[in-house]
């Protein structure tokens, strides 16, 4: 039951190639829309039925946030897809973009044809150089076949898309932050309200999604809500693309239903490299709290399953470490990160990100003092949830997920001023 | 949007607010304080410090007052648990990277970091690590950098945005990393770049000039007008032992609101130049000598008497627009009881035929400027000649005012707007046709054809909701300033727009309300047909009239010339037999009227240097020497008091009575120079405010071409150029400028070399020299 939705032609010959993809059955659903003008609200509710919660990492449900834009209000409205996957870890998007860009064309058409955009960006991690020269070739592909631009095949319908490459911050990876890039300007989260379904790209009403959101929206239509839904568990519809990293035999990208015992994803990915024990798994990207990897082997990948153990499901980066690593270090390299890609607007985040890795670097290098700990204690709750953005929470979460689970370790550290592994 | 109110709660307080207000605004208003750093009144929220959480019931994080629009019922804590501890956490970490050495800080007393750390900063500091340092860079003689003491409010970067409508600050680089800086090396050039220095609430960007020189609390406090332009910006003051050290915006929400121009805020520094006059002096056998106050009471008594020889219409008085009320009232009233009506303030304008505005004015308030929907400029540069009506005037452009310039010279601009450069003569042109476009047929519109522009500039003041057609500086100093008039009035009226002037000087309005132009004397008259007296007040000859070759000659037929004044200098020490020592801006009390005709009366605030005293005390010991009646009033309400009383509630206003179909003086053929006055050297004061003049606004005298026309000439950049106007000749260096149209020359006034040169707009010659 494995890569049924985004990476469904994987395997196949060249399926980036719309000749291709469209002997696979792509851009059938795009034509059906378009000749029977399938009304909005309908597409909406089936992606509600769908249970499709937006990939990027927060979870909101796609159907709902669609909603938010009224189609037919005047001026302009415009479609933004988040490829910037800046997470650590996370690597998801990528392959969406190398091996089936054009199912993410045809979800961003849809998208458009929902919310009344005319207008589109795919905002491409910095990086992601090969990724971005393989999805403009199919943003050209499709506009040669009429798929893209005026009168799309005849409907009426105008859409063109353009391709936004980054420029390496991970805050760009940030809605707002990402539209005010798009718009040329330093990458800085924006305050919200207003969302960017009110106020967007250029101050006009913008839905902004995920790349692995909008390439499911094409199988969902296709296939249905209710099959999509049904593929996951209650609240955690369809499947999931996991970007599994760490001390494993197999790293890799699998698409797999949600719900998904987190044993049999590590088994599809080979199992622990050495055959050493699981000591601890970070379940979605840098972001989230890490679970010691006793736990982690009964969860199962869904929302709600890890929230209710303290961390989040997040972009489905799974990061596994055997008992070989240092936890301390480990902080520490994550918190660097964080350090380093604070964009500095707003003072808990600019501020309390270097102090947090300043102390856990002092830990790490043997200078930390017991009172260090409750240091970190005090201080990463005055950076989460005291941002103008996610960051804050992103760099507080770590900290405290490893002084939960690990702080032990920490204190080893400060007293023998070296690892306890 | 929605003017509904709404009942909120905020610690325990029910208080009535605009529903969508911000929650910082109503609680401001209801005089509840939430501390703050990026939050700015006028600037856009960004959120950005969260000194300002708060507690909102039923959110379980707090939120920043600063962007937390209120709903009804909402109830608000700024002293819970939750939000005290939010705003002690942000307040730790702003430190953490702060230098904390107050002490040796020049905001140190003055600084809002200071203030609100005493209310929320712990006195044990938990961060052991070093601190961030950043390089200061140079942005320019007006404001230092301290960059180390940066807290990222971006209160600098918005207001170069928002305000001074030019992106010069700007954030670079990342988290820790992030700065404030140009970029590129620049300095910061904007006309209002001195507000940086009050938006900043740290020691991070400070005056330069002021730097180092005193601590906030040795400094006492006094309120003033500003003494340049015609917008009466208030001020503060702030002087130590007598001397002023600064000056900084007082807060006026009809006048400057909280904001001051450069040249309003650094101009004190002119008070103590070098060549400032601090004794009375009197020329004998050619050689100036220091006398004391009775000597020269007495020899400038005499001189002018004799002068007179029993004519009063052999004397005259030339006054400054930027002298005050009572100074122009008192040199009047002593002309008049010498029998003599010849005063006038227009120094720099050179037509004076009739049926000009007798007292003009704005036309309006001036925050109205702000309201209007269509506007006509003529022959006026805003920024550089009222820098804050400029600043209403981009408000209204932000918000969809279609604004049109008619000017010799393409102006730098920032904001949307339609310029028509013309030559001087073409602009009669271009406002004659505007006037056909709304059908009229008078004079010489008859003879002009009304393009689309200018059809679609007479539909747009006439349908505008609030439309304005308003003449500036250079449309006063034109040759042809009375058709200019007559041709504004008639488009105005047929179009419905308010007609308004933007004066130059800071009691243009008021001068012309005490010398009643039309009945008075006329600069130019009095100088073509040379009196044997003059009194002089608070002018230079050659930098401070329209016709600086005309004024010397006057001068040097003169019998007697009588100079009160702040200042020496190379003109005044040829024209003048007695030099009375003026005290100026800071050191008198007087009285003001702005371009809205604002009546704007201050205290003398600062010692007046040397033996320098108060104009209208000069005036009225003058008129005691010379036995006039009505010269013992004790202090200057009292003269304030009389002028009152003559003017009887008379208003100023913008009646013209124009022909439009008179003689042009301009001649429509041949080379025209313009000669504006360049920011920084409109008056006595400002020409010796040391810092300005370092700006990148000082400018040299030079003759500014455009290319084709050098090439005509065979003239080109850094050759020079023999500038003749009459017999009034000039060499100076040629600059080639693509804002001057063609066949016209910018050879600015009020510049050292420009003396000898005759009007300041006028048919000109230039050859290579
Ligand atoms: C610091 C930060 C970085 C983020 N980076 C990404 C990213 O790289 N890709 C992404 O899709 N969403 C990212 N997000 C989430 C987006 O803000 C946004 O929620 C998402 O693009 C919405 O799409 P979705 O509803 O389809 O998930 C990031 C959020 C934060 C706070
Ligand atoms: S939380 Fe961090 S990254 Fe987000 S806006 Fe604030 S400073 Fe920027
Ligand atoms: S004042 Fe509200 S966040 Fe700065």
């Amino acid at each position: 039951m494995a890569n049924e939705v985004c990476l469904r032609f994987l395997g196949k010959e060249t399926p980036w190639k719309l000749k291709n993809y469209q002997s696979y059955g792509g851009y059938e659903v795009l034509k059906k829309i378009l000749s029977e003008k399938t009304p909005p609200a309908q597409i909406i509710e089936e992606m509600k039925t769908s249970n499709l919660r937006g990939r990027g990492g927060a979870g909101f449900p796609t159907g709902v946030k669609w909603g938010f834009i009224n189609r037919d209000a005047p001026g302009k409205k415009y479609l933004v897809c988040n490829s910037d996957e800046g997470e650590p870890g996370t690597f998801k998007d990528r392959d969406i973009l190398r091996y089936n860009p054009h199912q993410l064309v045809e979800g961003m058409i849809i998208a458009a044809y929902v919310i009344g955009a005319n207008l589109g960006y795919n905002y491409i991690r910095g990086e992601f150089w090969n990724e971005y020269r393989r999805f403009q070739d199919a943003i050209d592909e499709a506009r040669e076949a009429g798929l893209l631009g005026e009168n799309i095949l005849g409907s009426g319908f105008d859409f063109e898309l353009h391709c936004h490459l980054g420029a390496g911050a991970y805050v760009c990876g940030e809605e707002t932050a990402l539209l005010e890039s798009i718009e040329g300007k330093k990458g800085q989260p924006r305050f919200k309200p207003p969302f960017p379904a009110m106020v967007g790209l250029y101050g006009e009403p913008t839905i902004i999604n995920n790349t692995e959101s909008l390439a499911s929206v094409p199988v969902i239509l296709e296939k249905g809500g209710e099959w999509f839904k049904n593929l996951g568990v209650e609240n955690s519809g369809g499947t999931k693309l996991f970007s599994i990293s760490g001390n494993i035999n197999n790293p890799g990208v699998f698409e797999v239903p949600m719900g998904i015992k987190f044993s049999e994803l590590l088994e599809m990915a080979g199992g622990m490299k050495d055959g050493r024990p699981c000591k601890a798994v970070i379940p979605g990207g840098s972001s989230a709290p890490v679970i010691p990897g006793a736990r982690m082997l009964d969860l199962t990948m869904d929302y709600d399953c890890i929230q209710k153990a303290g961390s989040m499901l997040g972009s489905g980066a799974v990061i596994v470490m055997d008992d070989r690593q240092c936890m301390v270090k480990v902080l520490e390299r994550m918190s660097y990160f964080y350090y380093e890609e604070s964009c500095g607007q707003c003072t808990p985040c600019r501020e309390g990100t270097g102090w947090l890795y300043r102390v856990v670097s002092r830990i790490e290098n043997g200078e930390g003092r017991m009172e260090d700990l409750d240091l970190l204690d005090d201080i990463t709750p005055k950076i989460s949830g005291r941002t103008i953005c996610a960051l804050g929470d992103a760099a507080a979460g770590p900290v405290q997920g490893m002084l939960r689970h690990f702080r032990d370790e920490f204190e080893y550290h400060i007293t023998h001023k070296k690892c306890m592994v | 949007m929605s003017e509904q109110l709404v009942t909120i709660e905020i610690d325990g307080r029910e208080v009535k607010a605009k529903a969508g207000a911000m929650l910082i605004d109503v609680a401001d208003e209801a005089g509840i304080h939430i501390p703050r750093f990026c939050y700015h009144k006028k600037l856009s929220v960004s959120a950005n410090c969260r000194m300002c959480l708060v507690e909102v019931e039923k959110v379980p994080r707090p939120l920043p007052a600063c962007a937390t629009p209120v709903n009804d019922g909402m109830k608000v804590k700024t002293q819970s648990p939750l939000a005290v501890t939010a705003q002690q956490g942000t307040m730790e970490f702003l430190l953490i990277n702060h230098p904390l050495d107050c002490p040796i800080c020049d905001q140190g007393g003055e600084c809002e970091l200071q203030d609100v750390a005493v209310g929320y900063g712990s006195d044990v500091c938990r961060y052991v690590e070093g601190k961030r340092v950043v390089a200061d860079k140079n942005i320019g003689p007006l404001v230092a950098t301290d960059l180390t003491r940066c807290i990222q409010c971006t209160r600098c970067v918005r207001f170069g945005a928002e305000i001074a409508g030019v992106r010069e600050l700007g954030a670079t680089g990342r988290g820790e990393h992030m700065q404030i800086g140009t970029y590129i090396e620049k300095s910061v050039d904007s006309e209002l770049s001195g507000n940086i220095i009050d938006v900043c609430p740290v020691g991070s960007l400070t005056s330069k000039p002021f730097r180092f020189r005193a601590r906030a609390w040795e400094l006492v406090q006094r309120d003033a007008v500003a003494p340049h332009d015609s917008m009466g910006s208030n001020v503060h003051l702030h002087l130590r032992n007598g001397e002023i050290m600064r000056v900084v915006p007082k807060e006026n929400e009809a006048v400057n609101e909280c904001w001051l121009s450069d040249r309003d805020r650094y101009s004190y520094q002119g008070i103590y130049s070098e060549d400032r006059l601090t004794k009375p002096l009197v020329k004998k056998d050619g050689e100036w000598q220091e006398v004391d106050w009775k000597e020269a009471l007495e020899a400038a008594a005499n001189g002018l008497k004799a002068a007179a020889g029993g004519d009063g219409d052999q004397l005259a008085a030339l006054v400054s627009p930027n002298s005050t009320q009572e100074e122009i009232w008192l040199a009047k009233k002593l002309l008049q009881g010498m029998g003599s009506d010849n005063i006038d303030y227009r120094l720099r304008q050179g037509d004076f035929r009739p049926g000009q505005p007798d007292r003009p004015w704005l036309g309006m308030a001036i925050a109205e400027l702000e309201e209007l929907d269509a506007v006509l400029i003529i022959g006026a540069n805003p920024r550089q000649d009222q820098p804050l009506l400029g600043h209403r005037l981009r408000k209204a452009a932000m918000k969809g005012a279609t604004i049109t310039y008619i000017n010799p010279l393409q102006l730098v601009l920032n904001y949307r707007s339609s310029q028509w450069v013309t030559t001087p003569a073409g602009m009669l042109e271009e406002l004659a046709a505007v006037g056909k476009g709304l059908n009229l047929r008078r004079g010489i519109i008859a003879q002009t054809k009304a393009e689309d522009r200018h059809k679609a500039l007479a539909a747009s003041l006439k349908e505008a909701g609030k439309a304005a057609v308003l003449l500036g500086p250079m449309a006063l100093a034109h040759p042809d300033a009375s058709m200019i008039w007559g041709l504004a009035d008639a488009v105005a009226e047929s179009s419905g727009a308010t007609l308004g002037l933007l004066p130059e000087a800071a009691n243009s309005t008021g001068a012309g309300m005490i010398c009643e132009a039309e009945n008075n004397g006329k600069v130019r008259e009095l100088l073509e047909n040379p009196r044997k007296g003059y009194l002089l007040c608070n002018l230079e000859p050659s930098l401070d009239l329209h016709d600086p070759a005309l004024a010397g000659k006057a001068f040097d037929k003169a019998e007697f010339v009588v100079a009160l004044s702040a200042f020496r200098g190379d003109s005044l020490d040829a024209a003048a037999d007695v030099q009375l020592p003026l005290a100026t801006f800071g050191e008198t009390s007087g009285t003001f009227v702005n371009a809205a005709g604002d009546w704007q009366s201050f205290a003398g605030a600062a010692k007046p240097l040397g033996e320098a005293r108060p104009g209208w005390k000069i005036l009225r010991v003058l008129g005691n020497v010379l036995e006039i009646s009505g010269f013992d009033q004790d202090d200057c309400g009292q003269v304030l008091a009389e002028i009152e009383e003559s003017l009887a509630g008379r208003k100023p206003e913008n009646k013209v009575k124009v022909d439009v179909n008179e003689e042009r003086w301009m001649p429509a053929e041949g080379m025209a120079r313009i000669g504006d006055v360049p920011i920084y050297a409109a008056d006595p004061l400002v020409r010796r405010a040391s810092a300005l003049q370092e700006t990148v606004h000082h400018v040299e005298a030079a003759v500014r071409i455009n290319a084709e026309t050098a090439k005509g000439l065979g003239l080109e950049e850094g050759g020079q150029a023999l500038v003749s106007q009459g017999d009034g000749q000039a060499t100076l260096p040629v600059v080639i400028d693509e804002t001057v149209p063609a066949n016209c020359a910018r050879v600015q006034s009020a510049l050292a070399g420009t003396e000898k040169l005759g009007a300041a707009f006028g048919a000109v010659t230039l050859t290579k020299a």
